[in-house]
């Protein structure tokens, strides 16, 4: 057990630090060391940073990705990656220049087979014009990071059947799948924080029916559960309701771990004196979890959390790509999968895999970094 | 043991009242029926519907009402037939279980089978090459998606044509097959969706075993057995690893759970026969007999994975007795 938010005399960690002289000790917060601790884990950082990376490209999707997520183009449908040798530099005549494509042309309708047409170069712009947004959702814009002029159409990571954007709708898909870890998890531990404290406070009868609660709720199959309780909501939804649902269905079924384990931490922490003290001065019970018990599980909390985003990233993943999560034209991770169901889709077309490469990357760097801030919130590893 | 067995089998009976009567209120709360979809049809008059309706007891929105038709049936042993099959459930269940028990032993087998020996090679070599290797290899396990993993295991089985893209066994040949030919066959089929599950389970189990290894390693008995010259076999196999093992047989059971989630999507991916496909397909059409049937038999076999995971537990160990 960690111990609770006052700062202590020396740091436990010991490391580079100069002894003897009293004035060099410096106090620090568990928080500071704990930081101190992520620091060092090289790994741990690694995986924090990818993980800026990718919430920052979501947040900054309209302006970085060349074309909206549902703009189509009937005549490119599967247009296949410009990474993969369709990015040219140097032109026919021999000469290196900036980076350029050639418009393409359906070659062979039914397969989908492009081939270049080199009558004209379309350079690789960078700050291009194109579709409008509202960058951060209030300031309009028609400057997209990179781009190509039209009739050309860049796909660098591919087309999908309706000829839209791959890359766009990756970054826009990524606002939805991310966004539902970080707000499914504020969710359902705050449920799960409350509850598990209340249970383990109050005891007796209110203990014994939330804890009831929990073991039905952990004894089922969680997709199982999760297919029921979405089908429970019909249909017929806007995508922002739809969305909404996904991470309230998500967060009912993910604060039941958490509040088991805190409600066993609060059981030993209210027989400390401090709690005793504060019942003594006589502020109610709900006061006393909140403000006193409550914090001091912060620790576990935030480690089993980050280790828990997975799970909703997972979820909503699982939710859209059975079809019944989120619903086209939207795009996130799960439902960009959906058409590689089509055995002829994945073979022929096999980039339209690439959003599981993202989800992987999410989900591996969330865990690696709950792995990290795990060791480091450990009192005992002492590296 | 006895006693133990049957206070475990009584406590299943309130919980699976429990999970299907909160079943029976989400399909109650859901918009529409099962013969909703229906009534477009031309051929359907509303009084048919109705009658319809009447007869499967789905024309009153009482929830005590409509629960207490289904456990009544159920209590006399019948689950009902399906609305969409026009059969008894239990004659749509019973493959499906099987197939559904199949993959998830197959699976198990593959992530058991990999996960105890790297778990042990990776604690007896802490630090080394190897176990860093096999680190890295158990994180990119515990984080790969099981969607994404199956698509790719489709990809590679459609590109290169060694194993099949899915499905139970062959559907041409199947009939004219030798017993041994479709034991081949089936486990040919089995052997990609159990991979995809195995390589996802197999990553916690090998964190485990390692963790509980070194653990188990650094004891004084270990040191004991090591200082009267036993060969490193000996102390790893007869003194070792019986004691680093108790936690994963615990594991086990949460397993099992996993497995029938994780299942879901590879069954569906892989067009595999087993209980996902046909519970996600009943809800979506809400045929109400099926779904509970379902979720009657998921919980019962959660419940029978826990139960085994405990019985293993004290099997293996003697200070556990089961009372």
């Amino acid at each position: 057990m960690p111990s609770n938010a006052t700062s202590i005399e020396s740091p436990p960690d010991g490391s580079g630090m100069p002894s003897g002289s009293a004035s060099a000790v410096v106090n620090r917060t568990p928080w500071q060391i704990l930081w101190l601790k992520l620091e060092r884990n090289r790994v741990a950082m690694a995986a924090m940073w990818l993980l800026v990376l990718l919430y920052a490209l979501a947040v900054f999707a309209d302006f970085i990705s060349p074309y909206s997520y549902d703009a189509q183009d009937a005549k490119r449908s599967f247009h296949p990656p410009h990474l993969l040798g369709r990015i040219h530099v140097v032109d026919e005549q021999g000469n290196w220049g900036r980076p350029f494509v050639y418009g393409s042309k359906l070659a062979n309708v039914y397969d989908k087979e492009y081939s270049e047409d080199r009558s004209a170069k379309y350079p690789i712009r960078l700050l291009a014009e194109g579709s409008e947004y509202r960058l951060l959702w209030f300031i309009p814009m028609k400057t997209h990071l990179f781009g190509v002029d039209e009739p050309a159409r860049l796909y660098l990571f591919g087309g999908d059947q309706f000829g839209r954007d791959i890359l766009s709708r990756i970054l826009y898909g990524g606002r939805i799948s991310l966004s539902v870890g970080i707000v499914g998890i504020a969710i359902s531990t705050s449920i799960g924080m409350l509850v598990g404290g209340i249970a383990g406070y109050f005891g007796g009868a209110v203990d014994f029916g939330l804890m009831r609660l929990v073991e039905l709720i952990l004894a089922l199959p969680s997709l199982y559960l999760i297919l029921v309780l979405r089908q429970s909501f019909g249909a017929n939804m806007s995508s922002t309701q739809l969305y909404l649902i996904i991470i309230l269905i998500l967060s009912f079924i993910g604060w039941a771990s958490i509040a088991r384990v805190i409600r066993g931490m609060v059981l030993s922490i209210k027989e400390q004196e401090y709690v005793i003290a504060a019942q003594a001065l006589g502020f109610s019970r709900m006061w006393i979890v909140l403000r006193h018990i409550l914090p001091n599980t912060l620790s576990f909390v935030i480690v089993t959390a980050t280790l828990s985003v997975p799970f909703y990233i997972l979820g909503e993943v699982a939710l859209s790509f059975l079809g019944v999560g989120v619903q086209e034209p939207e795009a996130s991770w799960g439902n960009m999968l959906q058409a590689a169901q089509n055995l002829r889709y994945l073979t022929d077309y096999s980039w339209i895999l690439t959003p599981g490469v993202f989800i992987f990357l999410a989900v591996m760097a969330w865990n690696v970094f709950g792995d990290g801030l795990r060791d480091a919130a450990d009192p005992r590893t002492e590296r | 043991m006895k006693t133990f067995l049957l206070r475990r089998f009584l406590a299943i009976v309130p919980l699976i009242l429990a999970v299907t009567f909160i079943t029976q209120v989400l399909l109650i709360a859901s918009p529409g029926d099962y013969f909703s979809t229906l009534s477009e049809s031309p051929s359907m008059t509303p009084e048919r519907l109705e009658f319809l309706r009447a007869k499967y007891h789905l024309d009153t929105e009482n929830v005590f009402i409509r629960y207490w038709y289904w456990l009544s049936g159920v209590l006399t042993g019948d689950f009902g037939y399906s609305f969409k099959y026009q059969t008894s459930v239990w004659s749509l269940i019973g493959d499906r279980i099987l197939n559904t028990l199949l993959l998830a032993v197959g699976a198990l087998l593959i992530s058991w089978g990999l996960a105890i020996p790297l778990g042990i090679l990776s604690a007896v070599k802490k630090d080394s090459i190897v176990d860093r290797l096999a680190g890295g290899l158990s994180f990119v396990g515990l984080s790969i998606p099981s969607v994404f993993f199956s698509l790719l295991m489709v990809l590679f089985a459609a590109k290169t044509g060694l194993f099949p893209v899915g499905g139970l066994h062959d559907q041409v040949y199947w009939d004219f097959m030798t017993p041994w030919q479709k034991f081949v066959d089936v486990i040919w089929h089995l052997f990609l969706p159990a991979t995809v599950l195995g390589t996802i389970g197999m990553a916690q189990y090998m964190r485990q075993m390692r963790a509980e290894m070194i653990e188990t390693l650094s004891q004084d008995y270990i040191r004991t057995a090591k200082a009267k010259g036993l060969s490193l076999r000996t102390v790893l196999f007869r003194h070792a690893l019986g004691n680093a093992i108790n936690p994963l047989i615990t594991l086990f059971g949460f397993s099992f759970a996993y497995l029938l989630s994780g299942a879901f999507i590879t069954e569906f991916v892989f067009a595999w026969p087993g209980m996902g496909r046909l519970t996600v397909d009943a809800l979506i059409i809400k045929d109400e007999p099926l779904v509970m049937a379902s979720i009657v038999m998921v919980t019962v076999m959660l419940v029978a994975g826990n139960l085994l995971a405990d019985i293993l537990l004290a099997a293996v160990d003697p200070r556990i007795r089961l009372e």
